[in-house]
C-alpha cells in the first residue's frame, strides 16, 4: 500500500533551483533509517547539502544514481517498511514516474510577493499550511543576506505552521532606500511589514543582524512575540568582526567577495561560484552599496556597541533560545553566555551560517522550541 | 527581477540612464526613425527595435536621428562628450567603422593622453556585430580586436541580457570612450534581469562554470556555444571551466591565468578572424605568463581567415560550433 | 559696431604675440631645439584673432595642425604652449601632445589636430552640447583649404544644418594644402559649397582683421540666436612652409618676400588704426617690445624646464582602467 511507501524527491532549495545533482548516497539500499538521518548528498550550482529522511523505515530503492542531474521533484529513492513487498515498490516507482512525466518538473513552488508596508516595500516568501491556528514563524536574515538564506530551514519549519521569510530594507528584493539603518529603525520596518501582512502574535527567528532586530522587537512589544530564536545574533555583546563588514561592503569583484564570504562558514568549500555571483548581482544594484553603508554605520559602528541588549534579557517575558556556530568568526560564540545554559546551543563544526551548515539540527531546535512556547 | 530579452535589457539600460542623467543622449541613424517622413514617428527604434520607445519618452532633443553620416555623427558624439554630454551613439553595424574610424581611434581614444590627462570623453558607441544573420561580408564581422588594439578605448562584449544591461549602464557612467558590441543573434535571448539599474565592473570576467580538466575562454555569442560544449563534455567526463572575459579592454587576464594554472589546458573560442584576433591575443598572454602550467598546446576555435560568406551553407561552415569546440577539447585532452 | 581702444590694443597684442611666437619657433626649430615637426601660422593672424575676439568662455574651437595661432587667440598660456612644443613636463599637455595636439579644454580650445578634417565633426558635437544644455555657446571649426575637401567637413556642414547647430566653419584658405595649390585641388567654390547646404557664407580678405571680425560677429550672432551654422571663407597667406624644413620649391621664387612686404595683416592693421587716429604708432611699438620680451621669456623657461618623468609614459591613457 502506497501509504506506507514514502518517495524521496529532489528537493527545491532556494528560489532559483530547478535541478540538482546526486553526489552520493549516504545510506545503502536495504538499510534501516531513522527520521532525520542523512541519506543522500545533493549538489546544486549554488551549494552542496545533505538531504535527510523525512520518515523512518528502510531505504528500499536508490532510484537516482550518483552523478545524475535531475529536476526538482524527480524521484531519488523510496523509503518503506521492510514488510512492503518488492512488487508494490516497483508499482509505486512506475506510478510516481508517470505522474512526474505528466506534471513535468514545474510543480508550483511558493513565490515571494512584494508587500507594501509603511515606509518601504518588503519582499516576503510564505510557506506552510493555508489555514492554521498555530502562530506563524517569521524569519529575519542578517546583514547582506536575504530570505533565501533560509532555504534549508523554511520548507522544513513550514510543516506545522505558516513561515514567513522577509528581505530587510536595502536587501534582496525589498526597496533599497534606507534612510536610517539602525537596529531600532529596522525593527520598526519589520513591525510595519507584519502589520501589512496582517500578522498578530508571531514567533521570531533572527540571524545575526536579524537576531538583533528580533530581540529589539521582543523588547519593544513582548506580548506580540510568542518565542524568540536568536541565531549567531548581533546585539548580545559588543564584539563583531568589523573587517568582515567592511570587506563585504567594499567587495565589488569575485575575489574580494569570496574572501569575505568564506569567513562566514566553518567549511569554506561551501562557498560556491553561484553563491558569490548572486551576492555580486545583489551588490551591483543601484542603491545597495549606499543602503549597506547606512546600515553598517548605524547598526554596527556605533549601534551595536551602544545598544548591547544582553542585560535586558533578564526582564524579558518572551522565551528565548540562542543557537550559535562554535566556529563563528563574525560574532564570538562566547556571547551566547547571555542566555541560560538550557537554551543555549553552540553547534560544533559550524560557523556564522550555522543554519546553512547544520540545517537539520537548527531546524529541530527551532521546531521544538516553537512548539513548546 | 524578471525575464527579459537582450534587446529589452539594452533598451531598459538606456531608458533608466536617460531618466537618471539629463546629459545622456542617444544618437544614430534611425534610432527613432521616420524623421521628416509622412508616416509614424519612432517608426523603427533602430533597425532591430532596440531603441524603440526612447524618442516618445525623451523627445527629439535627446534621441537624435542622424543622416547617414557616420564620420559626422560619431565625431559629433565624441565632440559632445568632450564638452559635457554623455552621448550613446549607435554605429548600426560595426562594419561601418571603416567610414568613421578616424574619429574613434585618432580623436576619442587619444584626447586624454595627448592632452596630458585634461580631457574626459565619456562617449559610448553601441554597435552590432557577428555572423549567423545571412548578412554577408559587410554586415557580419566581429571587429572588436581592432578596437581592443587601441589604447584609450574600452571594449565591451556582453554575452547575455543580464550582462548587457549591467555593462551598458557601466559604460554610460564610465568616463572613458567605450565601444559596446551587441551580437545581432543574441537580441532575443532571455535572461533574468533585475528591474533596478545595476553596474558590472569592467575587467571582471564571468566564470560560468568551474571544472578541473580544461579552461574554455569564449566571447560574446561564443559563450553560449562554449557553455553548450562544456555541458556535453561534462557528460563525457571532461569538466571545463568556462570563462567569459566580458570586456577585452580592460581584460581580466588574472582569471584566465589562474584557471589555466589549475587545468593546464586552454581552448579559446572567438568569432573574430584568427589572425591578430582575441584568441591569438589570449594565447600569447597565456603562452608568455603560464607556459609552465600548460599540459598541451593551446587550441583556438575561430572561423577561417576569410570574409564572412553569404550562402547559409557556407556561413554555417564558417562559424564555430559546439561540435568544433568539443573536437578541440578532445584534442587538448588526448 | 566699433571696437574700442582697449579692444584694438588687445587685438594687436594678440596678433603680434602669434607672429613673434611663430617666427621664434621657426628660429628655434632651425637651431635644432624642437623635436618632431611644426606647422607655423605666421601671416594668418587676422583670422584667428578676428574670429576669437567674438568668443567667450562658453564657446569652443577646434583647430588644425597649424594651430598655434588659434591657441593663442583662444587664450592658451604662451609659456605652457612653448614648453609643450619643446616637449617639456611644464607644457600645456605635459609634453605628451606637442605642437600638433596643444589643447586647453578649460579655455574651450579642443585641440590642434593632426588629422586634416578631424575638427568639424567634433565641433558639431560641441555645438550640440551647447544647444542641448542651452549654454548659449557656439562652436567654431577652423579648417584649411585642404580639409575643405575631406568628407568629414562636408558631412559636418550637412549635420550642422540638419540639426540647426550653433556651429561656425572658418575656411582658412592659404592657397596650399601641403604643397598642392588650392586653385587646383578645390573644385567649385567654398561659398557655393556652403550654399549647397543652405548655410549662409561669406568670403573675406584674410589680411583685413576688421573684415574678418565683422563677419565673425554676424556668424556668432546668428548661432547664438538659434539661426544655425555659418561659413566664413578667409583668403590669406602663410609665410612659412607646410612644415618647418619644407624647402617650398613649389612656390614662386619671390613669393614669400612679396607676401611679407605687401600682405602683412599686422601692417594693414597698423596703417588702418593709425591713419584713422584710433591708436598711435608708439602704443603699437610698445606692444611689439613687450611681446618680444614675453616670447623670449617663454623660450628661456621652456628650454630650462624638465623633461617629463618616465613614469608619465603610462599615465593618462584612461580615467580609470
Amino acid at each position: 500500500m502506497s501509504g506506507q511507501i514514502t518517495p524521496i524527491g529532489m528537493p527545491k532549495w532556494g528560489l532559483a533551483m530547478t535541478e540538482g545533482k546526486v553526489n552520493a548516497w549516504l545510506v545503502a539500499e536495504g538499510a534501516a533509517i531513522a527520521a532525520g538521518d542523512d541519506i543522500v548528498e545533493i549538489e546544486t550550482s549554488k551549494i552542496t547539502n545533505v538531504f535527510e529522511s523525512p520518515v523512518a523505515g528502510t531505504l528500499r530503492r536508490q532510484v537516482a544514481q550518483p552523478g545524475e542531474t535531475l529536476p526538482v521533484g524527480a524521484l531519488l529513492g523510496v523509503v518503506a517498511e521492510a514488510a512492503v513487498d518488492d512488487a508494490a515498490i516497483e508499482a509505486f516507482v512506475a506510478q510516481y514516474r508517470a505522474h512526474q512525466a505528466e506534471i513535468g518538473s514545474a510543480e508550483a513552488a511558493p513565490e515571494p510577493v512584494m508587500v507594501a508596508a509603511e515606509g518601504w516595500t518588503a519582499r516576503v516568501l510564505r510557506m506552510g499550511p493555508d489555514e492554521t491556528a498555530a502562530a506563524p514563524l517569521v524569519l529575519i536574515h542578517g546583514f547582506g543576506g536575504d530570505l533565501q538564506n533560509w532555504q534549508f530551514n523554511q520548507p522544513d519549519l513550514a510543516a506545522e505552521r505558516a513561515v514567513y521569510a522577509l528581505d530587510l530594507p536595502g536587501h534582496g528584493g525589498s526597496s533599497k532606500v534606507v534612510a536610517e539603518g539602525g537596529v531600532a529603525a529596522l525593527a520598526a520596518s519589520v513591525w510595519a511589514a507584519l502589520a501589512a501582512l496582517g500578522l498578530g502574535r508571531v514567533h521570531l527567528a533572527g540571524h545575526s543582524l536579524g537576531g538583533a532586530i528580533a530581540l529589539r522587537m521582543a523588547l519593544d512589544q513582548g506580548a506580540r512575540i510568542a518565542s524568540l530564536t536568536l541565531i549567531c545574533p548581533a546585539g548580545l555583546g559588543p564584539e563583531i568582526n568589523a573587517g568582515y563588514i567592511d570587506g563585504f561592503v567594499r567587495a565589488e569583484r569575485r575575489k574580494e567577495m569570496k574572501a569575505a564570504v568564506e569567513t562566514l562558514f566553518a567549511d569554506p568549500s561551501l562557498v560556491s561560484r553561484d553563491m558569490i555571483e548572486d551576492l555580486l548581482k545583489y551588490k551591483r544594484l543601484d542603491g545597495v552599496p549606499a543602503a549597506l553603508r547606512t546600515i553598517a554605520a548605524a547598526a554596527f559602528a556605533d549601534g551595536v556597541r551602544a545598544s548591547v541588549m544582553a542585560p535586558s534579557l533578564a526582564t524579558l517575558a518572551v522565551p528565548v533560545q540562542v543557537i550559535w556556530g562554535a566556529e563563528d568568526r563574525i560574532i564570538p560564540p562566547a556571547q551566547a553566555a547571555a542566555v541560560d545554559a538550557a537554551r543555549r546551543h553552540v553547534l560544533p563544526g559550524a560557523g556564522h551560517m550555522v543554519h546553512i551548515e547544520r540545517p537539520a539540527e537548527v531546524n529541530r531546535l527551532i521546531a521544538a522550541f516553537v512548539a513548546a512556547a | 527581477m524578471s525575464k527579459k530579452s537582450f534587446r529589452q535589457a539594452v533598451n531598459e539600460a538606456l531608458a533608466q540612464e536617460m531618466r537618471r542623467d539629463p546629459r545622456v543622449i542617444v544618437m544614430g541613424e534611425d534610432v527613432a526613425g521616420g524623421l521628416g517622413a509622412p508616416g509614424e514617428d519612432d517608426a523603427w527604434g533602430g533597425p532591430m527595435g532596440v531603441t524603440k520607445g526612447l524618442m516618445p519618452e525623451f523627445g527629439r532633443e535627446r534621441v537624435l536621428d542622424t543622416p547617414i553620416t557616420e564620420s559626422g555623427f560619431i565625431g559629433a558624439a565624441i565632440g559632445a562628450a568632450a564638452t559635457g554630454l554623455r552621448p550613446v551613439a549607435d554605429l548600426m553595424f560595426v562594419d561601418f567603422m571603416g567610414v568613421c574610424f578616424d574619429q574613434i581611434f585618432n580623436q576619442a581614444a587619444k584626447f586624454r593622453y595627448m592632452f596630458g590627462g585634461k580631457a574626459v570623453t565619456p562617449v559610448v558607441i553601441r554597435t552590432m556585430y557577428g555572423g549567423g544573420f545571412r548578412a554577408a561580408s559587410q554586415h557580419s564581422q566581429c571587429l572588436y580586436p581592432l578596437f581592443t588594439h587601441i589604447p584609450g578605448l574600452k571594449v565591451v562584449i556582453p554575452s547575455s541580457a543580464y550582462d548587457a544591461k549591467g555593462l551598458l549602464i557601466q559604460a554610460i557612467r564610465d568616463d572613458d570612450p567605450v565601444i559596446f558590441f551587441e551580437h545581432k543573434m543574441l537580441y532575443d535571448d532571455i535572461d533574468e534581469v533585475p528591474d533596478e539599474a545595476y553596474t558590472i565592473p569592467f575587467g571582471e570576467a564571468n566564470v560560468l562554470r568551474e571544472g578541473g580538466d580544461l579552461t574554455l575562454v569564449a566571447l560574446g555569442r561564443m559563450v553560449k556555444l562554449a557553455r553548450e560544449a562544456a555541458e556535453s563534455l561534462a557528460r563525457q567526463g571532461i569538466s571545463c571551466t568556462v570563462i567569459d572575459p566580458r570586456t577585452t579592454s580592460p581584460m581580466d587576464t588574472d582569471t584566465i591565468l589562474e584557471s589555466v594554472a589549475d587545468t593546464g589546458r586552454l581552448v579559446i573560442v572567438d568569432e573574430a578572424h584568427p589572425r591578430c584576433g582575441m584568441a591569438a591575443d589570449i594565447s600569447a598572454i597565456v603562452a608568455q605568463e603560464a607556459f609552465g602550467a600548460l599540459k598541451a598546446p593551446i587550441r583556438m576555435v575561430t572561423p577561417p581567415h576569410t570574409p564572412v560568406p553569404f550562402s547559409p551553407a557556407l556561413e554555417d561552415a564558417y562559424l564555430p560550433t559546439p561540435a568544433r569546440i568539443i573536437e578541440a577539447a578532445r584534442r587538448v585532452m588526448a | 559696431m566699433q571696437l574700442n581702444r582697449e579692444q584694438l590694443l588687445a587685438a594687436y597684442r594678440m596678433m603680434r604675440t602669434i607672429r613673434t611666437f611663430e617666427d621664434r619657433v621657426h628660429t628655434e626649430f632651425s637651431a635644432g631645439g624642437i623635436p618632431g615637426f611644426v606647422h607655423l601660422y605666421a601671416g594668418e593672424e587676422a583670422s584667428a584673432v578676428g574670429i576669437c575676439m567674438n568668443l567667450d568662455d562658453r564657446d569652443k574651437i577646434a583647430s588644425t595642425h597649424r594651430g598655434h595661432g588659434h591657441c593663442i587667440a583662444k587664450g592658451c598660456d604662451v609659456d605652457g604652449m612653448m614648453a609643450e612644443i619643446f616637449g617639456r613636463e611644464s607644457g600645456l599637455c605635459g609634453g605628451k601632445g606637442g605642437s600638433m595636439h596643444i589643447a586647453d579644454l578649460g579655455r574651450g580650445m579642443m585641440g590642434a589636430n593632426g588629422i586634416v578634417g578631424g575638427g568639424p565633426p567634433l565641433i558639431c558635437g560641441a555645438a550640440l552640447t551647447a544647444k542641448t544644455l542651452k549654454t548659449g555657446g557656439v562652436a567654431v571649426a577652423f579648417i584649411g583649404d585642404g580639409a575643405s575637401n575631406q568628407g568629414t567637413t562636408m558631412e559636418s556642414y550637412n549635420l550642422a544644418k540638419a540639426w540647426n547647430l550653433p556651429a561656425i566653419f572658418v575656411v582658412e584658405d592659404n592657397g596650399y594644402a601641403e604643397s598642392t595649390a588650392s586653385n587646383w585641388s578645390v573644385s567649385g567654390s567654398q561659398l557655393k559649397r556652403a550654399e549647397g547646404f543652405a548655410i549662409p557664407a561669406v568670403q573675406v580678405d584674410g589680411l583685413d582683421f576688421f573684415a574678418i571680425n565683422e563677419a565673425a560677429r554676424d556668424a556668432v550672432e546668428r548661432a547664438r540666436g538659434g539661426g544655425g551654422p555659418s561659413l566664413i571663407h578667409a583668403r590669406l597667406n602663410r609665410y612659412h612652409g607646410h612644415f618647418e624644413g619644407d624647402a617650398q620649391t613649389y612656390r614662386a621664387p619671390d613669393e614669400i618676400e612679396r607676401l611679407r612686404r605687401d600682405h602683412d595683416p599686422l601692417l594693414v592693421f597698423r596703417q588702418r588704426v593709425t591713419q584713422a587716429g584710433l591708436l598711435e604708432g608708439g602704443q603699437l611699438d610698445a606692444i611689439d617690445a613687450d611681446v618680444a620680451d614675453q616670447i623670449e621669456h617663454a623660450v628661456v623657461a621652456a628650454k630650462g624646464a624638465a623633461m617629463p618623468p618616465l613614469a608619465n609614459l603610462l599615465t593618462d591613457v584612461y580615467v580609470t582602467y
